[in-house]
């Protein structure tokens, strides 16, 4: 029987398998930041044990950083104790650091594959969720707790039983108008917030080859929203024309023998998954959430369901939404473009280009937010900031931002934003903050108009 | 660094009745500013304990004094969301040893194990059961047993038999943990890595 591609690249990297219990799993790269690491080296520091490798893990912090001002000393007095404990950290234990003003600092998921840290065929760890996105090189990768941080310092190995295999094919070409964080919104509306735990998925057919690195990351990176541990896609021409140049890619020789072992990661034409869907990209329209977990979503077109469950019924009156009615024309207070999701170059582009030669709605606040100090540099090469500036919108400075209310960016109690990032929990970008996740030019057109609003009509 | 041993519990529950709790709930994200692991619980389900004016909501199941006990009980798919072991810390160190429902996040359940922390995956009738019989009485209580993998609602004597991996269950019955584990077979990592 054939293998998938998440069995080959897992299968290479067991080191040991236990009887009814784990593998052990052999991590290829590390990425850590200062919010899930602090504790995992205080533990190496009682057990008076050394990262084994230090050369195999990158760090960044991200999660707490103010996105202005960043040439002045962080006001926050915990998050730049956070900060700087992870200075001192990697410092200590000779880890590679892109600190804060350092020029490929950035959101950890940013950085790890604009500089060709990230490769196929690998296995990823990082103390985050949204590690998945790196599975758009084919690479095994995956969010991780902080004792397997520890665990991965310690010894560059962690213990995870093998999830079982699911596979997405999405069949045809997205619509005009329709991204992939469209797509990945509509396969967690069908999947539900649940309907992906216990497997890691891969995502396959034209829908998603036909996209962009950036785009592929973005759906890869909300595979922990359906439950998935990640979700990846076959590298292809696409993805090694992105690798080939970046600063840590390989090169020459090494280039050349890289890619023939690339090449042959694919899942075998007799494989077999363990649950497959398949989607028609025709019938996906632009996307939205309406509730409380990114399973609630819906096309932006259509009226919100109607659902005795308790749970269901609290998220509607917390998101102030109503059964049966369309969120089109719904008031926005905010629109956050930005994070791991969409704060890639493309994601600014697309963003720029919508509002080019209009003006922002003056009822709305509007944080565009650069994914790191690369994508930051690049459009302002492009002169995006300028573009923007001219539409009434600034372009802030990298790092999370509000996509989880960590550092300053908050959205107040109550108020609603448009968000690009990926979570709409209770209180996400802030307590009493109400969040609908939607794709860049979903969140252009309600800059532009202040209100809930289809991008196709402006198309 | 040994996790505690798990023994056997006999405790009444607390219910957070809900579905979907997940990690922002459990503990929010501007209370993650911490460089040691200190203090997590006082945050624990922080924005539906307390009010904006940091006064405690006094219908909220931990703020009732009719509740106690090491076991939380919730709705399906507890601790989705992040990777945060916060979520984790915050509840072993409130006092919980178990936490009950009918369908956990994959990276809540392994953290949750990480630390000795006990998630019991129970079919939804028997989780609706528990729910029935904590509304009849707040002091109704459970046992939980790791070495026979049973947990009884001792009201009225339901009992089911729950999964746990048995590398994972020999950890938590003699108190091991995985790092332990990892660096007495670092021959072999080395070994892998020169293949």
């Amino acid at each position: 029987m054939g293998k998938t591609l998440f069995d080959k690249v897992w299968d290479a990297h067991v080191v040991d398998s236990i009887d009814g219990g784990p593998d052990v799993l052999y991590i290829d790269k590390h990425l850590i930041h200062e919010v899930t690491s602090p504790v995992a080296f205080l533990g190496l520091n009682s057990r008076g044990i050394k990262v084994l490798r230090p050369e195999n893990t990158i760090a960044t912090p991200d999660h707490n950083i103010p996105t202005i001002n960043q040439d002045q000393p962080i006001q926050d007095v915990l998050s730049k104790m956070q900060v700087d404990k992870l200075t001192e950290n990697t410092k200590k234990h000779g880890i590679t650091l892109y600190g804060l003003n350092h020029p490929y600092q950035g959101v950890v998921h940013v950085v790890g594959p604009e500089l060709g840290h990230t490769q196929p065929g690998m296995t990823i760890v990082c103390g985050d969720s949204h590690t998945a996105t790196h599975g758009a090189f084919g690479s095994v990768a995956f969010g991780i707790g902080t004792s397997e941080v520890e665990m991965v310092l310690a010894t560059q190995c962690i213990m995870q039983p093998k999830p079982k295999k699911m596979l997405i094919n999405v069949t045809g070409k997205l619509g005009k108008g329709v991204t992939a964080k469209d797509l990945v919104l509509y396969i967690i509306s069908k999947l539900t917030a649940s309907g992906g735990t216990g497997y890691f998925i891969e995502y396959a057919g034209d829908a998603f080859t036909s996209l962009s690195m950036e785009g592929r990351m973005t759906v890869c990176n909300m595979s922990i929203e359906c439950g998935a541990r990640g979700g990846l896609i076959a590298p292809d021409q696409t993805t090694f024309d992105y690798v080939e140049g970046r600063e840590f890619a390989p090169k020459g020789a090494e280039w050349d023998k890289k890619l023939e072992e690339w090449k042959k990661l694919y899942s075998d034409e007799d494989a077999v998954f363990d649950k497959e869907y398949t989607f028609d990209a025709a019938d996906i329209e632009p996307q939205i959430t309406y509730g409380t977990n990114p399973g609630m979503g819906m096309g932006i077109t259509q009226v919100v369901a109607d659902e005795q469950d308790i749970t269901y019924k609290k998220a509607l009156e917390y998101m102030k939404v109503e059964a049966g009615k369309p969120v089109l024309g719904t008031p926005v207070d905010y629109v956050f473009v930005g994070s791991c999701t969409n704060g890639r170059i493309e994601d600014l582009r697309e963003f720029a280009k919508f509002v080019k030669g209009k003006q922002k709605a003056d009822n709305v606040i509007v944080w565009i937010v650069p994914g790191s100090k690369q994508v930051e540099k690049q459009a302002i090469e492009e002169g995006i900031d300028k573009a923007l500036a001219a539409s009434g919108i600034e372009m802030r400075q990298p790092g999370c931002s509000a996509c989880l209310a960590m550092n300053d960016d908050k959205v107040p109690a109550g108020k609603l934003a448009i968000a690009t990032s990926n979570r709409n929990f209770e209180g996400r970008q802030g307590p009493g903050s109400r969040t609908m996740l939607a794709s860049p030019l979903t969140a252009a057109a309600a800059a532009l108009t202040g209100k809930v609003t289809d991008p196709r009509d402006f198309l | 660094m040994a996790i505690d041993k798990f023994v056997t519990i006999q405790s009444p529950c607390v219910p957070v009745a809900i579905e979907n709790v997940d990690t922002d709930q459990i503990i929010p994200a501007r209370f993650l500013k911490a460089t040691e692991r200190k203090d997590f619980d006082i945050n624990l389900f922080r924005d539906w304990r307390y009010d904006n004016n940091d006064q405690p909501i006094a219908d909220f199941p931990l703020n009732n004094s009719k509740y106690s006990g090491s076991v939380l009980v919730s709705g399906k798919n507890f601790g989705s969301g992040s990777s945060r072991e916060h979520a984790a810390w915050a509840i072993y160190d409130y006092g919980f040893r178990v936490v009950v429902s009918s369908f956990f996040a994959d990276i809540f359940k392994g953290n949750a194990l990480n630390n000795g922390l006990l998630p019991v995956q129970v079919t939804p009738v028997f989780l609706a059961s528990i729910f029935a019989a904590i509304k009849n009485d707040s002091k109704a209580e459970v046992e939980v047993n790791l070495d026979n993998q049973t947990i009884t609602l001792l009201a009225t004597g339901e009992k089911e038999s729950f999964e746990i991996n048995s590398y994972k269950k020999e950890c938590l019955q003699k108190g091991y943990d995985d790092i332990d584990y990892l660096i007495s077979i670092k021959d072999k990592i080395e070994a892998y890595e020169n293949k």
